[in-house]
């Protein structure tokens, strides 16, 4: 029969298990490894930098052609734009532009710390304890689509006009988010980790702290960039409703100032200002630890 | 209660054991929609000190449900199970943790194994060295191929230095040309490390190619239907003509198990 001629010699045997599968498997690793590197500058600015910067300037296109074709000619609805800058350029100058926006940066910051803190356990208990979870884990959700311009009149009144009731109002605001953020991140946790976790030993609190809460931090940054956002809208509520001269004047404030002036140039101008920090604190520190913590993992797609 | 697990070895760890894992009269029922569902039914199984063996059946044969009872991820209904140690386990998804590299996933093993800090790199860049990934230990997860994240997976167990290896279908996802280099790899690190094997499988080929006996069971329930031990010399090929007249020897008997249950 053919097949008994084709039959390897015995003594071959021991030479396919030495060098000869080494190479073999160097081989296959080299073929099947995927080559990544990072992208050039040039075209992280082509896809990612250009078109938003496109679109800005199309916005103000607009805006200015509005004024100056006189499709809309009342200045107090409508400022133009380079009277809007005049104003920036004005708070600027007299050194209160940066003194706004630290105002408001430092209540936003320092109140989602404190949200940080207090949402990271609660999540993590609301996730991990059953009882905890069926008792006040609709509450915590529920609590997510309550705009937190609510709790501002009820701030007021159990704290008084001052920054307690500032950082209550972002803690009601960001809180439920992070909480969320963390729940949903450990239940997404898939079971083979938790399954290979146990097997190596890793049970209880181990399994929590080298397990469960490494798999779970996806869920949590996307939560941690929510409840940034809700501490800021939450803040902006705060002081916007509860203006108060002692107070120092953040962004709210500004704005709220300018309705009281009828400077609709000002209220602009505290608008924007309230947009780019919101965007630039998400893109200077949300934004990049979210996309860190999915590119170790290979989790980000490329296009 | 009937269920015990034990260490096999004697309390002063002098006496070697007479096996790495002992299966006695073990029976699994799993609550069902039609009341309980009987997986596996008095099933008696010694695996000896390093031993290869494989558990081959069709679907529902309980073969990874009694693989998790010997891993103690979950508790027989009936009978009892002891093993030498804790067992290590691989499961078909290479289940590496991605928010660490190759090495770490190796030396988080070891940490929870309570290997001293200072002695974690050297032994995890030793096993990496045994999986022939030398200089991986760095890399992440996502970077690896299929076949070389299942040898760091196969890594990672062997840093758990338990007498046994649970192999739950390891190489079932990957492409033949990897499955085949990795069979041979296991081979290798079988005898090099001595580890007793217990590697469940639906391929009959893998586990003649593999094993020093195959064990297969029946399904609904399982049972030990027939073993066989296996006198070919390794390292063999999946290809050989040994192999192959054995694999065509199990199949007809598997076949016959599967169509048993066609029948009513």
């Amino acid at each position: 029969m053919a097949s008994t001629d084709t039959k390897r010699p015995a003594g071959d045997a021991g030479a396919r298990d030495g060098g000869d599968l080494a190479g073999l498997e160097a081989g296959l690793d080299a073929l099947e490894s995927v080559q990544q590197g990072r992208k050039p500058l040039r075209q992280t600015f082509v896809e990612k930098i250009l078109p938003p910067t496109v679109a800005v300037l199309l916005v103000l296109a607009v805006w200015q052609a509005l004024v100056s074709f006189r499709i809309v000619d009342d200045p107090t609805k409508l400022p133009a734009p380079s009277d809007v800058w005049d104003v920036v350029r004005q708070a600027w100058l007299q050194g209160d532009l940066l003194g706004y926006i630290w105002t408001s940066v430092s209540r936003g910051l320092l109140g989602f710390c404190f949200a940080l803190l207090i949402g990271t356990p609660l999540g993590l208990l609301v996730a991990r304890v059953k009882f905890v979870r069926a008792a006040i884990g609709p509450i915590l959700s529920g609590l997510q689509s309550l705009p937190s311009v609510a709790w501002v009149p009820p701030a007021v009144i159990w704290l008084g006009l001052n920054n307690s009731m500032m950082y209550a109002v972002i803690l009601l605001g960001a809180v439920p988010s992070i909480a969320n953020g963390l729940v949903s991140g450990v239940d997404q946790v898939s079971p083979i980790f938790l399954r290979a976790g146990r097997t190596l030993g890793a049970t209880g609190l181990k399994g929590t702290w080298h397990i469960v809460l490494p798999a779970a931090l996806p869920g949590y940054v996307a939560g941690l960039k929510q409840g940034w956002a809700f501490s800021w809208r939450s803040l902006m509520a705060a002081e916007i409703i509860a203006s108060f001269p002692d107070l120092g004047v953040g962004l709210g404030q500004l704005l709220e100032n300018g309705r009281n002036a009828s400077d609709m140039a000002m209220v602009f101008e505290a608008i924007l200002l309230i947009l780019v920090v919101g965007i630039a604190i998400d893109l200077l520190i949300f934004s990049p630890l979210e996309r860190w913590v999915l590119r170790s993992r290979g989790l980000l797609v490329r296009s | 209660m009937a269920t015990t697990t034990t260490l096999a070895k004697a309390a002063d760890g002098t006496e070697p054991a007479a096996y790495a894992a002992r299966i006695e009269h073990v029976s699994k029922s799993f609550a069902g929609p039609a009341g309980q569902q009987l997986v596996l039914d008095d099933i008696t199984l010694d695996v000896a000190p390093g031993e290869f063996v494989t558990l081959l059946g069709a679907s529902g044969c309980g073969k990874s449900t009694l693989l998790n009872l010997v891993a103690g991820l979950d508790e027989p209904s009936a009978g009892a199970i002891s093993t030498d140690g804790r067992p290590a386990l691989m499961f078909q998804e290479h289940a590496l943790f991605p928010w660490l590299s190759a090495g770490k996933n190796i030396e988080l093993a070891l940490k929870l194994r309570g290997v001293p800090k200072a002695e974690r790199r050297d032994k995890a860049e030793e096993l990496l060295e045994l999986v022939r990934l030398k200089g991986a230990y760095g890399k992440r997860v996502h970077e690896l191929s299929g076949g070389m994240r299942q040898r760091v997976a196969m890594a990672r167990a062997l840093a758990q230095e338990s007498q046994l290896l649970l192999m739950d279908e390891p190489f079932a996802a990957l492409d033949a040309i990897t499955r085949d280099v990795l069979h041979d790899e296991l081979t290798r690190i079988w005898r090099e490390t001595k580890l007793s094997v217990l590697f469940v499988t639906h391929n009959v080929r893998e586990a003649v190619r593999l094993a020093e006996r195959v064990v297969l069971l029946s399904s609904r329930p399982g049972r030990v239907a027939r073993q066989w031990t296996v006198g070919i010399p390794q390292p063999r090929r999946i290809e050989d003509t040994a192999v192959a007249e054995l694999s065509v020897e199990i199949t007809e008997e598997l076949r016959g198990e599967i169509r048993r249950h066609g029948q009513h």
